[in-house]
């Protein structure tokens, strides 16, 4: 019984212990020029899916929810958001070459198409992320004009 | 009391440990990424040594210039193209690994002007997809959207350096819903690697290069 009470507490005292431990937000007020919003001409709506349910993790800034402060929830998104830009940021589009530019139209097509983005465990959460089959056509038509033009 | 003291004890213990670890987790991630930045560097060092060496050596590079360039990075990619073929997503992922250091490896020190941006800028996006591919075993249809565009990167990538072995750039109509696709084989009968099994003739022979 004493046991269990002391693993309890070194339970307890790590989760609260680990609260203390600093994560880097993603987060800034910059829009770079190479923003694929500043690169091309991206219709409103258009830019609106990609803002709503791109931008948190393939961008330079996330609009986080409020369990980002309980670690280590906040550890793990870090961890993700890190990958994800690394694959494809938004912000930095503009300076991707012709071809990576292509590449990621073409990527981005097939996995909105597969339904493998936005990410499941991203639209659990955020509900009003996950693409209607509207929204899904519109940005389709969209990469698929732009690819016409690359 | 003594129990206030235990457990106090054990707070004290518990926040050391956690110091203690939560240290060197950042420790370690920090080498981590600096050794593979070190990785880089020692590839594209190496790379420099071995041209260097080689142009003292010998004339054998300028040579050979137009033939030697892509093996490797043709090897490797046919090698994938016959495993999506079989419908074999493991070794297609194991080939993608072994294109991905081919690619990283790819001397373009002898490309000139304009064509070295280019050539740059076709290394950088086929190792993207050569990494897609080795990191998604299990996942054929994901290997094949990625296979898809390395196909065209190849492609153009032995325009500039030329070919070791006759290739066919083969198309297939049906990939895509329709958008079609091209790939390029070592041999003119169809195997059809987007398809595989469920469609293995499907294609077109569109050119033979040289």
């Amino acid at each position: 019984m004493k046991v269990l009470k002391i693993i309890a507490i070194i339970l307890l005292l790590t989760f609260v212990g680990i609260q203390f431990i600093p994560t880097t937000l993603n987060q800034s007020d910059i829009v770079p020029s190479t923003d694929l919003m500043e690169t091309y001409n991206v219709p409103e709506h258009v830019e609106v899916i990609f803002k709503t349910s791109c931008y948190d993790c393939h961008s330079n800034n996330t609009i986080y929810p409020w369990y980002n402060k309980i670690q280590p929830v906040s550890w793990f998104m870090e961890g993700h958001i890190k990958e994800a830009k690394a694959e494809l940021n938004f912000n930095e589009f503009g300076s991707y070459s012709e071809r990576r530019q292509k590449s990621k139209f073409k990527s981005i097509l097939s996995q909105v198409k597969d339904g493998e983005m936005p990410l499941a465990s991203y639209t659990w959460m955020h509900r009003e992320a996950k693409l209607s089959e509207n929204e899904k056509k519109a940005l389709e038509d969209w990469i698929n004009k732009m690819l016409e033009n690359l | 009391m003594k129990k206030f003291k235990t457990a106090l004890g054990m707070v004290a213990i518990a926040i050391t440990l956690l110091t203690v670890m939560s240290c060197k987790d950042t420790k370690k991630s920090d080498e981590h990424m600096e050794m593979d930045q070190d990785g880089m560097n020692h590839d594209g060092d190496e790379n420099m040594e071995m041209d260097q060496n080689g142009m003292q050596n010998g004339e054998m590079k300028n040579q050979d210039q137009k033939t030697t360039k892509a093996t490797a990075v043709l090897n490797s990619y046919l090698e994938i193209k016959n495993a999506l073929v079989a419908d074999n997503s493991e070794v297609a992922a194991t080939a993608g690994k072994t294109l991905f250091k081919d690619l990283a490896k790819f001397d373009q020190s002898s490309i000139a002007g304009a064509q070295k941006q280019k050539v740059i800028n076709i290394i950088k996006d086929a190792r993207e997809h050569a990494g897609h591919i080795s990191g998604n075993s299990g996942k054929l249809k994901h290997q094949r959207e990625h296979f898809e565009i390395l196909s065209n990167d190849v492609k153009d990538l032995i325009a500039i350096t030329g070919t070791d072995r006759v290739l066919y750039k083969t198309f297939c109509p049906m990939y895509n819903e329709g958008k079609g696709g091209i790939w390029l084989s070592e041999t003119k009968v169809i195997k059809n690697p987007y398809f595989g099994s469920k469609m293995p003739k499907c294609g077109v022979v569109q050119e033979e290069i040289k």
